[in-house]
């Protein structure tokens, strides 16, 4: 039988999904990047090769996340396609009605507006990481909390503190001060679960029509209480799959079986050895970046050139 | 600015007997010049320009010459003036614009102390062939950006457009100027193009420094061509300095809805062209611009009505001196993803 594998990697988790001929998710998993997304892809990939079925074969692998080319590229996807698509067309297939995507990951966060299965609008959060996934888990070790009690902690709460939301840095000294002048842990987390959301509809959301059916999800949907204070601030009810962190994975292979070309994948990757090599041009005053990419030693691409002096061969 | 240095070296060339030369390429290294030694938040169009002149002036320049006003860059020339003599450069610094006038009267005499032989007729006559040849460039470069996305042979756009301004350098009247125009013309459209009856359509709006210098939006249009997308800019030279204010005017008349007064620099005309590609059914419009740059911040709101009222799409991106090309990237792989979607 056939099935497609999806992965989506995030600059905090990196998310795999196989699915077969209905979209149904055959095999799942979610696990860290650890700043090396090579890695945790060889460690995911052999995670779900071995809770697969044996009588599936893959006929297609998507990439999607911030790490979507050099990982397409090492896998040879088939489609390597942006987070907004991917979030988009997993959800949809879930969800064919929803209207508004709230999505906040580890490195940024997005809205996604839909209206009869079409993104007609979207937005992501620009030059900071304020109101995301990595200001929180760097708050919660600062408060010595596991990031998994964040939320049920936040919960506890009934007198949410008041941070200035619109930077991490502000947000940050203004939490020293609170936690300094004696505030309650669970009030301090209640306050930054609130922060996150203000953020949220301030930056992302700014002037965007929050229509329902609302879903809430990437990693940060897992916080329960930026869940209860998303439903709070916006008045209605918000939707948190229990696959919520796996959408874009689910999207990305969807969309990669709807391209799939006749071509059998072969998911040991173990044992490949996978190389990129950064150097400064300096052939011109633009000094670019290069970076060249090797497969057990052989050059497979290079990227950041602006003119035509390194090109492949 | 983009290929503008041509026109405006060929002035130069003909009506003053000096040495003109013309400022490198725009690098990373300008813009590491430029940012090193300008403040912080002022907008990105001043960090250029800085470490253009700083690249001229270490070239050997040490008369530098600067059109600039509408905005807060009119006061521009003074502050980088004092900033690269504080620098310790010794050189003669001339904007051509003072108050957002132009006073025909001062140019004169500028002239006249770059060159005691300067004549005014002279001038004029050469003037009046650049200003055509602004013209052509402008009308053939819309052209190009409606096609170029669809050629069949890479870089022929581009090579012919070079061949083009280089044979436009070396004419000395405007006769044979339109004759070169008209011969071009009809070469540039016997490129090989292949282009869908319906292709995707989007417009290119927003603030002038950005839009014109691709090396500053990160080569945008070139990012949205490869997607095989018609591209609509209407900001180019030919409208800064002669079609400024009759189109705030027309933008006024038309938008009278949404703005009442004018506002400064290009933002009235973006409300306008924003209506106007809305009305042509363009399937998106992209407003760029450099990060802190007022006018534009002031009119997004007032765009962003505009723009949902006809339900069209639109996304906003600001450049700064180190914006992230990925993320840039994304975003516009996005916007392409969803427009097509939106059309199916």
């Amino acid at each position: 039988m056939n099935c497609y594998l999806g992965i989506d990697i995030g600059s905090i988790s990196t998310k795999g999904v196989i699915i077969d001929d209905n979209n149904k998710i055959i095999a799942s998993s979610y696990i860290w990047t650890e700043g090396n997304p090579i890695n945790s892809v060889k460690k995911l990939v052999n995670i779900l090769k071995n809770s697969l079925d044996k009588k599936y074969v893959v006929k297609g692998i998507g990439t999607t996340g911030s790490a979507r080319k050099l990982i397409g590229l090492l896998l040879d996807a088939n489609v390597i396609k942006n987070e907004i698509m991917a979030h988009a067309i997993g959800t949809l297939s879930i969800y064919p009605d929803v209207k508004t995507i709230l999505e906040i990951g580890g490195q940024d966060s997005k809205i996604i507006l839909l209206n009869n299965g079409i993104i007609t609008d979207y937005a992501m959060n620009t030059l900071c990481a304020a109101g995301t996934g990595s200001f929180l888990s760097s708050q919660a070790k600062r408060l010595n909390i596991d990031i998994e009690d964040f939320g049920s902690l936040a919960l506890k709460s009934n007198n949410p503190v008041k941070i200035a939301a619109r930077c991490t840095v502000f947000a940050e000294s203004d939490l020293i001060h609170k936690a300094q002048v004696g505030y309650k842990k669970e009030d301090i987390v209640a306050g930054l679960c609130k922060s996150i959301v203000l953020n949220y509809l301030n930056n992302v959301g700014k002037g965007k029509k929050i229509n329902s059916p609302v879903i809430f999800q990437g990693g940060v949907s897992k916080n329960l209480g930026v869940l209860k204070y998303f439903k709070e601030i916006l008045k209605t009810d918000v939707i948190v799959d229990s696959n919520s962190h796996l959408m874009g994975a689910l999207g990305i292979a969807i969309l990669s079986k709807k391209n799939s070309v006749d071509k059998v994948y072969d998911l040991n990757i173990q044992d490949i050895n996978f190389d990129t090599k950064a150097i400064d041009c300096g052939g011109c005053s633009n000094n670019c970046e290069i970076l060249r990419i090797y497969k057990d030693n052989k050059l497979i691409d290079i990227w950041g050139n602006r003119c035509d002096k390194y090109i492949k061969n | 600015m983009g290929n503008y240095y041509i026109p405006a070296k060929y002035l130069f060339n003909k009506i003053v007997d000096v040495e003109i030369l013309t400022a490198p390429f725009i690098t990373s290294k300008t813009i590491e010049l430029g940012s090193k030694y300008s403040p912080d938040f002022v907008c990105t169009p001043f960090k250029y320009t800085l470490g253009t002149m700083i690249e001229a002036l270490d070239n050997g320049a040490n008369v530098l010459v600067q059109f600039g006003g509408g905005c807060r860059y009119g006061y521009y020339s003074e502050l980088q003036e004092q900033i690269l003599k504080d620098l310790g450069y010794k050189f003669e610094l001339h904007n051509l614009i003072t108050s957002g006038k132009t006073n025909v009267k001062r140019i004169y005499k500028i002239m006249k102390r770059i060159d005691k032989k300067f004549s005014i007729i002279k001038g004029l006559y050469y003037l009046y062939i650049t200003k055509n040849m602004v013209k052509y460039m402008d009308k053939i470069d819309d052209y190009i950006r409606r096609n170029i996305g669809f050629e069949v042979t890479k870089n022929s756009f581009l090579n012919l457009n070079k061949e083009m301004l280089n044979s436009f350098s070396k004419v000395n009247n405007s006769i044979s100027l339109y004759i070169l125009y008209k011969k071009y013309f009809k070469k540039f459209k016997k490129i090989k193009i292949n282009k869908p009856k319906n292709c995707l359509k989007v417009g290119v709006i927003g603030e002038l420094y950005t839009l014109m210098e691709p090396f500053s939006n990160y080569y945008l249009e070139k990012e949205l061509a490869s997607f095989n997308i018609e591209i609509k800019r209407f900001t180019n030279v030919n409208y800064l300095l002669f079609k400024h204010q009759k189109t705030i005017n027309k933008a006024l008349n038309k938008s009278k809805k949404y703005m009442k007064y004018q506002l400064s620099a290009d933002a009235s005309s973006n409300v306008f062209w924003t209506k106007y590609l809305c009305e042509k059914k363009y399937d998106g419009i992209i407003h760029i611009k450099s990060s802190f740059c007022t006018p534009e911040i002031g009119v997004m709101p007032i765009i962003d009505k505009v723009a949902s009222n006809y339900n069209v799409p639109i996304i906003y991106f600001s450049f700064d001196a180190n914006t992230s090309e990925v993320g840039i990237k994304t975003r516009l792989e996005a916007f392409y993803d969803m427009i097509e979607m939106r059309r199916k």
